[in-house]
């Protein structure tokens, strides 16, 4: 299988559009999931909307067409912080694992789309539970290793929150990476600075979070996730990187709630669904790109 | 009474490092992680063999249990090795989210359970293991009784598809169970056949079991042996099938009351055959130091106490 995408092409502007032409469509999505369900995790999932749309519509050499547990010889994809289910389960339906009306069960009683990720169900695109937090990195780790012992040389990528690394766990991860030198492996951690209590910077602050990276020994990267060409770059960079002996993290600035005003610049929307009068007022901020499901 | 040969003395623990062993020859996807223990897990020779599919993590049974996770995403067939207190209630969370309702094949390999691990005390003894791991959706548990069964159940979990929790101990008990005997997951094992009461015992208990059959059938007392080491899923048709016949039941077994091996008889019982029942088990409290024989005696953990519930049990029918 090869690399659908290359990055020594430059960048041109019909691409960024149309990644934000999808994320925009993604983010109608989150939106309207969550108001059908009446609950579920907006904030977060609206904050990551441009970097898993770019991660599973350009970087990631993927097969939405027949998924398989193993993933053998495709980059494989984990979400640590589960909560920002929405957001994943519009990008995996609109890059084609399932189809889009399939959104509009979220949440419901018999779905696929449980209000964090599931196997149970079978749903394409998911391949661990994942929303207890903190152990998506361990699970990263381990599929990273199989990959080696495969002789497959594709990537492992998984994302978690700012929050979530307050987990212990993630740090055992992160010295075992670098100790085994997992150099397939990229991770991204979602840097908006907020949680369901409040600012991270109250509620438990991580201090200098480049250098805990960096101590720990990891090729320490930064971006812009609500721009595509810090995203693709940024991306392009850490494959690049990969296969020299380090794990790599990339440290991803987001705003919680990007896309829609009043979830932004508050920790309020983290876990709260938005009424219907409200969901209006956020679908007004956001042009149905692609048609709704 | 069916005479026992005793073979040999040995831990548990070894046949489940001679299983390892065994299937790292003869199945090139089984990989090993050990948390800082593998001399105790008895997991060395599998290291030093098969050093590139041996994951030695250190001291993080939670990260141990999510790589295993992640390793089976392309095939392969971890078995994570540690005492079975950081085996189980350690990384609860771990096991319950990205191994049992993940559904990942994942064996998790736990020794020194209960009390026979003897001086280190109560921090170490856990005797809730198997409640918690039975409670669980998903995952097959098993508790071995003695060396070749242990090794019997290494080789035969690598078959199974699915999550195990395989519990053995540190001890040199007998080893009574012949070397060909065939493992199946989920079969109870016929070890004396009678007619006045089932003792039904897994793991160390079994062999305490057979000795106090010898008594009891000294004593005029026909007893009917059943060795259960798969206690998730329960061979529910040879436990009735037996029971129906003896009107009488014991069950023996080194963990606590609540959650174990007596626990799911009970339930069985209650609901399709009631039944007097006295289980030998420990009783709501922790462990403590001293050696493995003081202990299993402290905690009436042994044939004499197996003798005297019998007695009272037969009283009761």
């Amino acid at each position: 299988m090869s690399k659908n995408f290359t990055f020594a092409k430059k960048l041109n502007m019909p691409q960024k559009e149309e990644l934000k032409r999808i994320s925009t469509q993604v983010r109608r999505d989150i939106v309207r999931m969550v108001n059908g369900a009446k609950s579920g995790h907006p904030g977060g999932s609206l904050g990551c909307a441009d970097f898993l749309t770019a991660l599973y519509f350009e970087v990631m050499n993927h097969d939405p067409e027949s998924f398989n547990m193993d993933g053998k010889d495709e980059d494989i994809f984990f979400l640590s912080n589960g909560h920002i289910s929405p957001v994943l389960y519009s990008v995996l339906a609109r890059v084609g694992y399932f189809d889009i009306k399939e959104l509009a069960t979220f949440r419901k009683l018999h779905t696929r789309l449980q209000g964090h990720p599931s196997i149970a169900e079978r749903i394409p695109g998911v391949r661990v539970a994942s929303g207890s937090l903190g152990q998506g990195l361990s699970v990263a780790n381990g599929a990273a290793i199989t990959k080696k012992l495969n002789n497959d040389s594709s990537l492992v990528y998984i994302l978690m929150g700012d929050g979530e690394i307050e987990e212990g766990q993630i740090w055992e991860a992160a010295m075992f990476a670098a100790a085994k030198n997992v150099d397939n492996l990229i991770a991204v951690v979602d840097y908006n600075g907020k949680q369901i209590d409040g600012p991270v910077d109250e509620v438990l602050p991580l201090g200098n979070l480049k250098a805990k990276w960096e101590a720990f020994d990891w090729i320490t990267l930064e971006m812009n996730g609500h721009d595509f060409d810090s995203i693709l770059e940024t991306l392009a960079k850490a494959e690049e990187l990969s296969g020299n002996g380090k794990p790599i993290v990339i440290l991803m600035k987001t705003e919680m709630g990007q896309g829609v005003d009043y979830m932004m610049g508050t920790h309020k929307w983290h876990g709260n669904a938005p009424n219907d009068e409200q969901t209006e007022d956020a679908l007004s901020q956001l042009e149905e790109t692609l048609g709704d499901y | 009474m069916k005479e026992f040969t005793i073979y040999n003395y040995k831990d548990t623990r070894s046949g489940f490092g001679e299983g390892l062993l065994e299937l790292g020859r003869k199945n090139p996807e089984v990989v090993a992680l050990c948390a800082d223990l593998t001399g105790s897990l008895k997991m060395d020779a599998f290291a030093a063999e098969f050093p590139e599919r041996f994951i030695q993590v250190g001291i993080a049974e939670a990260n141990m249990i999510g790589i295993a996770a992640g390793l089976t995403v392309g095939g392969k067939i971890p078995f994570t090795g540690t005492f079975a207190n950081f085996s189980t209630g350690r990384v609860y969370d771990q096991i319950r989210q990205s191994v049992a309702y993940s559904e990942k094949n994942v064996k998790i390999c736990a020794s020194h359970a209960g009390v026979t691990l003897g001086e280190d005390g109560a921090t170490h003894q856990i005797l809730e293991d198997i409640g918690l791991m039975k409670m669980l959706p998903n995952i097959t548990v098993i508790n071995p009784c003695d060396f070749n069964q242990t090794k019997a159940a290494t080789l035969a979990i690598a078959e199974h598809d699915g999550p195990v929790y395989l519990r053995f101990g540190r001890p040199k008990v007998p080893t009574f169970i012949p070397e060909d005997q065939e493992f199946i997951i989920g079969k109870a094992l016929m070890l004396n056949e009678g007619t006045d009461v089932t003792i039904i015992a897994t793991g160390h208990l079994v062999w305490e079991s057979l000795e106090a059959a010898k008594e009891l059938e000294s004593k005029g007392i026909s007893t009917e042996v059943i060795n259960i080491h798969t206690i998730k899923p329960l061979d529910t048709e040879a436990i009735l099938k037996s029971v129906a016949k003896t009107k009488c039941v014991v069950t023996a077994e080194e963990h606590m009351r609540h959650g174990g091996l007596g626990d799911s008889i009970a339930q069985l019982l209650a609901h399709k055959l009631p039944t007097p029942m006295e289980m030998i088990a420990v009783d709501d409290r922790f462990g403590q130091s001293g050696t493995p024989a003081e202990l299993m005696t402290e905690y009436g953990l042994d044939a004499a106490n197996i003798v005297k519930a019998v007695e009272k049990v037969i009283g009761r029918k």
